[in-house]
Parts: C-alpha cells; sequence; structure tokens
C-alpha cells in the first residue's frame, strides 16, 4: 500500500513538473497574464479607487466576491469545528487541581467538591498542562495590548502598505490565543467569550455582505463600493477606497474571532473549561 | 534577488518538507511545519510578494502550527503508522 502510494506521488508530481514547462517563463513580459490584466490594475488602480496598495484594491474592490467567499469559507471552517467538537452537556471533571498561591502547594480535590470561591490563596490549574512560569505570564499579558495594537494598525493600514483584514485578524486572533496558553483557558475565555465570539464572527461576514448587498439596493452591481457615494457624501473614487475599508473591518472580525473559536474547540475538546 | 540565499532558503524547504512528512514525532511535525512555512514565507518576500509573505507568517508559521500543537496536545503525539 506504501508504494503504491509512493508511485502515485512521484507520478503526479513528475506530471505537475511536466506542467510547469507549459507555463509562460518568470516575469515575462508577453504572458497572457501581463498584456492586458495587470498593467490596467497597475495604471488604473490610483485613480479608479485612490488606493496606493494595488493589492489590497485588487483582493478587496476588483476581485471583492473573491475574498467574500474566503472569508466565508474561514467562517465555515470555524462553525464546523464547533458543531463537531463543542459538547454541551455539562460535565464536572471529577478532579478539581488547585494551587496555593503562597507556597506553591498544588491540591487535588476530588468527587466535584469545590474550594471556596472567596478565597483568592487558591487558583485553579489544569490537570494535564500544569506548569507554572511567573516570567512568562507577566510578558504574554504585558505584550497583549501591543499586539492587538499592531492587528489594527495592519487592518487599518491595509490601503498604504502590505496587510489587510486576513492578516490583522489573524494576529488580533493570536493575541487572545497567545493569553490562553500564557495563562489558561479559563483566562483567555473571561476576556472573550464564546458567544461573543460566535456573534462576532458571523458580524465580520454580515458586515461584508452587508456592504456587497448595500451596493446592490443603491443601484450598481453587488460590491461595485462606488454606489456608497451617496451615503457617505464623497465622491465615487472615495467611495470605493472607503468600502474597502469597510470590507476589510468585516474581514478582520470574521478572521479574529473563527481562529479564536478554532483554537478554543480544539484545544480544550469542546469542553471550555481546560485546555491547553 | 541574491541567488546563493535563494538557493538555501529552497533547500532549508525541501529539507522541512520531508523531514515533516517522515518524522514520527507529531509535534515535531507540527513545529517542521511552522518552519516550512516561515521559509516560504522569506521565499515570498525574495519574490517580490510581501501582501502573500505577510499572511503566510501570520497564519502559515503563525496560527496554524498552534492549531496543530493543540491538536497534538488533545490527542496524540506518536503517528500509528
Amino acid at each position: 500500500m506504501k508504494i503504491i502510494g509512493l508511485i502515485i506521488a512521484v507520478l503526479t508530481g513528475i506530471l505537475l513538473i511536466y506542467a510547469t514547462v507549459d507555463f509562460p517563463p518568470w516575469a515575462d513580459p508577453g504572458s497572457p497574464a501581463s498584456t492586458y490584466l495587470s498593467p490596467h490594475y497597475i495604471e488604473k488602480t490610483m485613480e479608479e479607487t485612490s488606493v496606493p496598495n494595488i493589492v489590497t484594491a485588487v483582493l478587496a474592490d476588483y476581485r471583492g466576491f473573491d475574498t467574500m467567499f474566503e472569508t466565508t469559507v474561514i467562517f465555515a471552517a470555524g462553525v464546523a469545528c464547533f458543531f463537531i467538537l463543542r459538547t454541551f452537556k455539562r460535565k464536572e471533571p471529577e478532579e478539581i487541581f488547585y494551587r496555593h498561591t503562597l507556597t506553591g502547594m498544588t491540591i487535588r480535590v476530588k468527587n466535584s467538591g469545590k474550594v471556596r470561591q472567596d478565597l483568592d490563596e487558591f487558583e485553579r490549574i489544569d490537570a494535564m498542562w500544569t506548569p507554572h512560569y511567573l516570567i512568562v505570564k507577566t510578558v504574554a499579558r504585558l505584550l497583549v495590548p501591543f499586539i492587538q495594537l499592531f492587528g489594527l494598525y495592519v487592518i487599518a493600514h491595509g490601503h498604504h502598505s502590505p496587510g489587510g483584514g486576513f492578516q490583522g485578524g489573524v494576529i488580533l486572533g493570536a493575541s487572545i490565543i497567545l493569553l490562553a496558553i500564557s495563562h489558561d483557558m479559563r483566562t483567555a475565555l473571561g476576556r472573550m467569550r464564546e458567544k461573543t465570539t460566535a456573534l462576532l464572527c458571523t458580524t465580520g461576514v454580515l458586515i461584508y455582505a452587508g456592504a456587497g448587498a448595500l451596493c446592490l439596493l443603491l443601484g450598481l452591481n453587488f460590491l461595485d463600493y462606488g454606489a456608497l457615494a451617496s451615503i457617505l457624501y464623497t465622491d465615487p473614487v472615495t467611495a470605493r477606497s472607503h468600502g474597502i475599508l469597510i470590507v476589510e473591518i468585516g474581514v478582520g472580525l470574521a478572521v479574529m474571532s473563527a481562529m479564536i473559536w478554532i483554537y478554543s474547540n480544539v484545544s480544550s475538546g469542546g469542553k471550555y473549561d481546560e485546555g491547553l | 534577488m541574491i541567488w546563493q540565499l535563494d538557493l538555501a532558503i529552497l533547500t532549508l524547504v525541501v529539507i522541512a518538507a520531508i523531514g515533516a512528512i517522515t518524522i514520527k514525532d507529531l509535534l515535531g511535525a507540527a513545529i517542521l511545519f511552522g518552519s516550512y512555512s516561515f521559509m516560504m514565507c522569506l521565499l515570498w518576500s525574495i519574490m517580490g510578494a510581501v501582501d502573500v509573505a505577510f499572511t503566510e507568517a501570520s497564519v502559515g508559521a503563525g496560527v496554524s502550527t498552534v492549531f496543530f500543537v493543540a491538536a497534538v496536545f488533545r490527542t496524540s503525539r506518536r503517528t500509528k503508522d
């Protein structure tokens, strides 16, 4: 079986390498893509959308429909993880571990007993993963606001520099994931509840599709942001730039919460209690 | 483009890719896959596709490695085959 798989893989690889012979050479000015499509984007993007970063303009404006379904795919991945992994039956773990913060001793409470909640000296720890690194925790907690600020910058500055909704959303999601890794799942969930995550995920996709549908209502094509000029009180060119920003915010929200959603479902096994 | 740098990174990409599929330790495979993604990110930026490099660095090298590690943490660390 292994040999058959190897033969198939090698044959496919040879076929793919053989197929690249037909490709136009790298950076060939005479290739079909470079003869009329790329020059149009390079020459006309600034006057049509007033966005200096051509990649952002192509992704969110010229190829906006494509990006909308990329966002939908991310959303679908989050929803799929939720439906497959999430368990709703509340079953208290049989043993709960607590750490006495003053002495560092670990105590184990069996048969779903609990330590009194108002005692500050005991903090709950996971059964499978019990490291206690003060430096890692503190540095991660101090880094989180800066990471989030950078994520917002990447989303908002996507018009002028590399970046955009996807990257910024992933960075924003990674900040919460960092909190979950360095502390524990419950700390991260305290910052961002599961309901908030799910709502933000759907809101992001809704903002994107809603912006497109609004253009449709205002009399132009789906996702033709020039139609937003009448409600944004600008000219159609600036409206396209603003439309890209609106759409990027939607993508950022959807991707951020999808990342947190997938991570918390996978790492806690759907129980949202103890996790990496 | 510096061809020596290009060649070195390409070699590392191939090594990381082969290592990721042959290694028995799944956690090691996840880390190798992350380094593969990071090398691909360097290649994208060498070719001038900075946006793609940024996406590769954040999604491929960052978050997907964390997902793999979380999945390994919840399942088993060694492969059966």
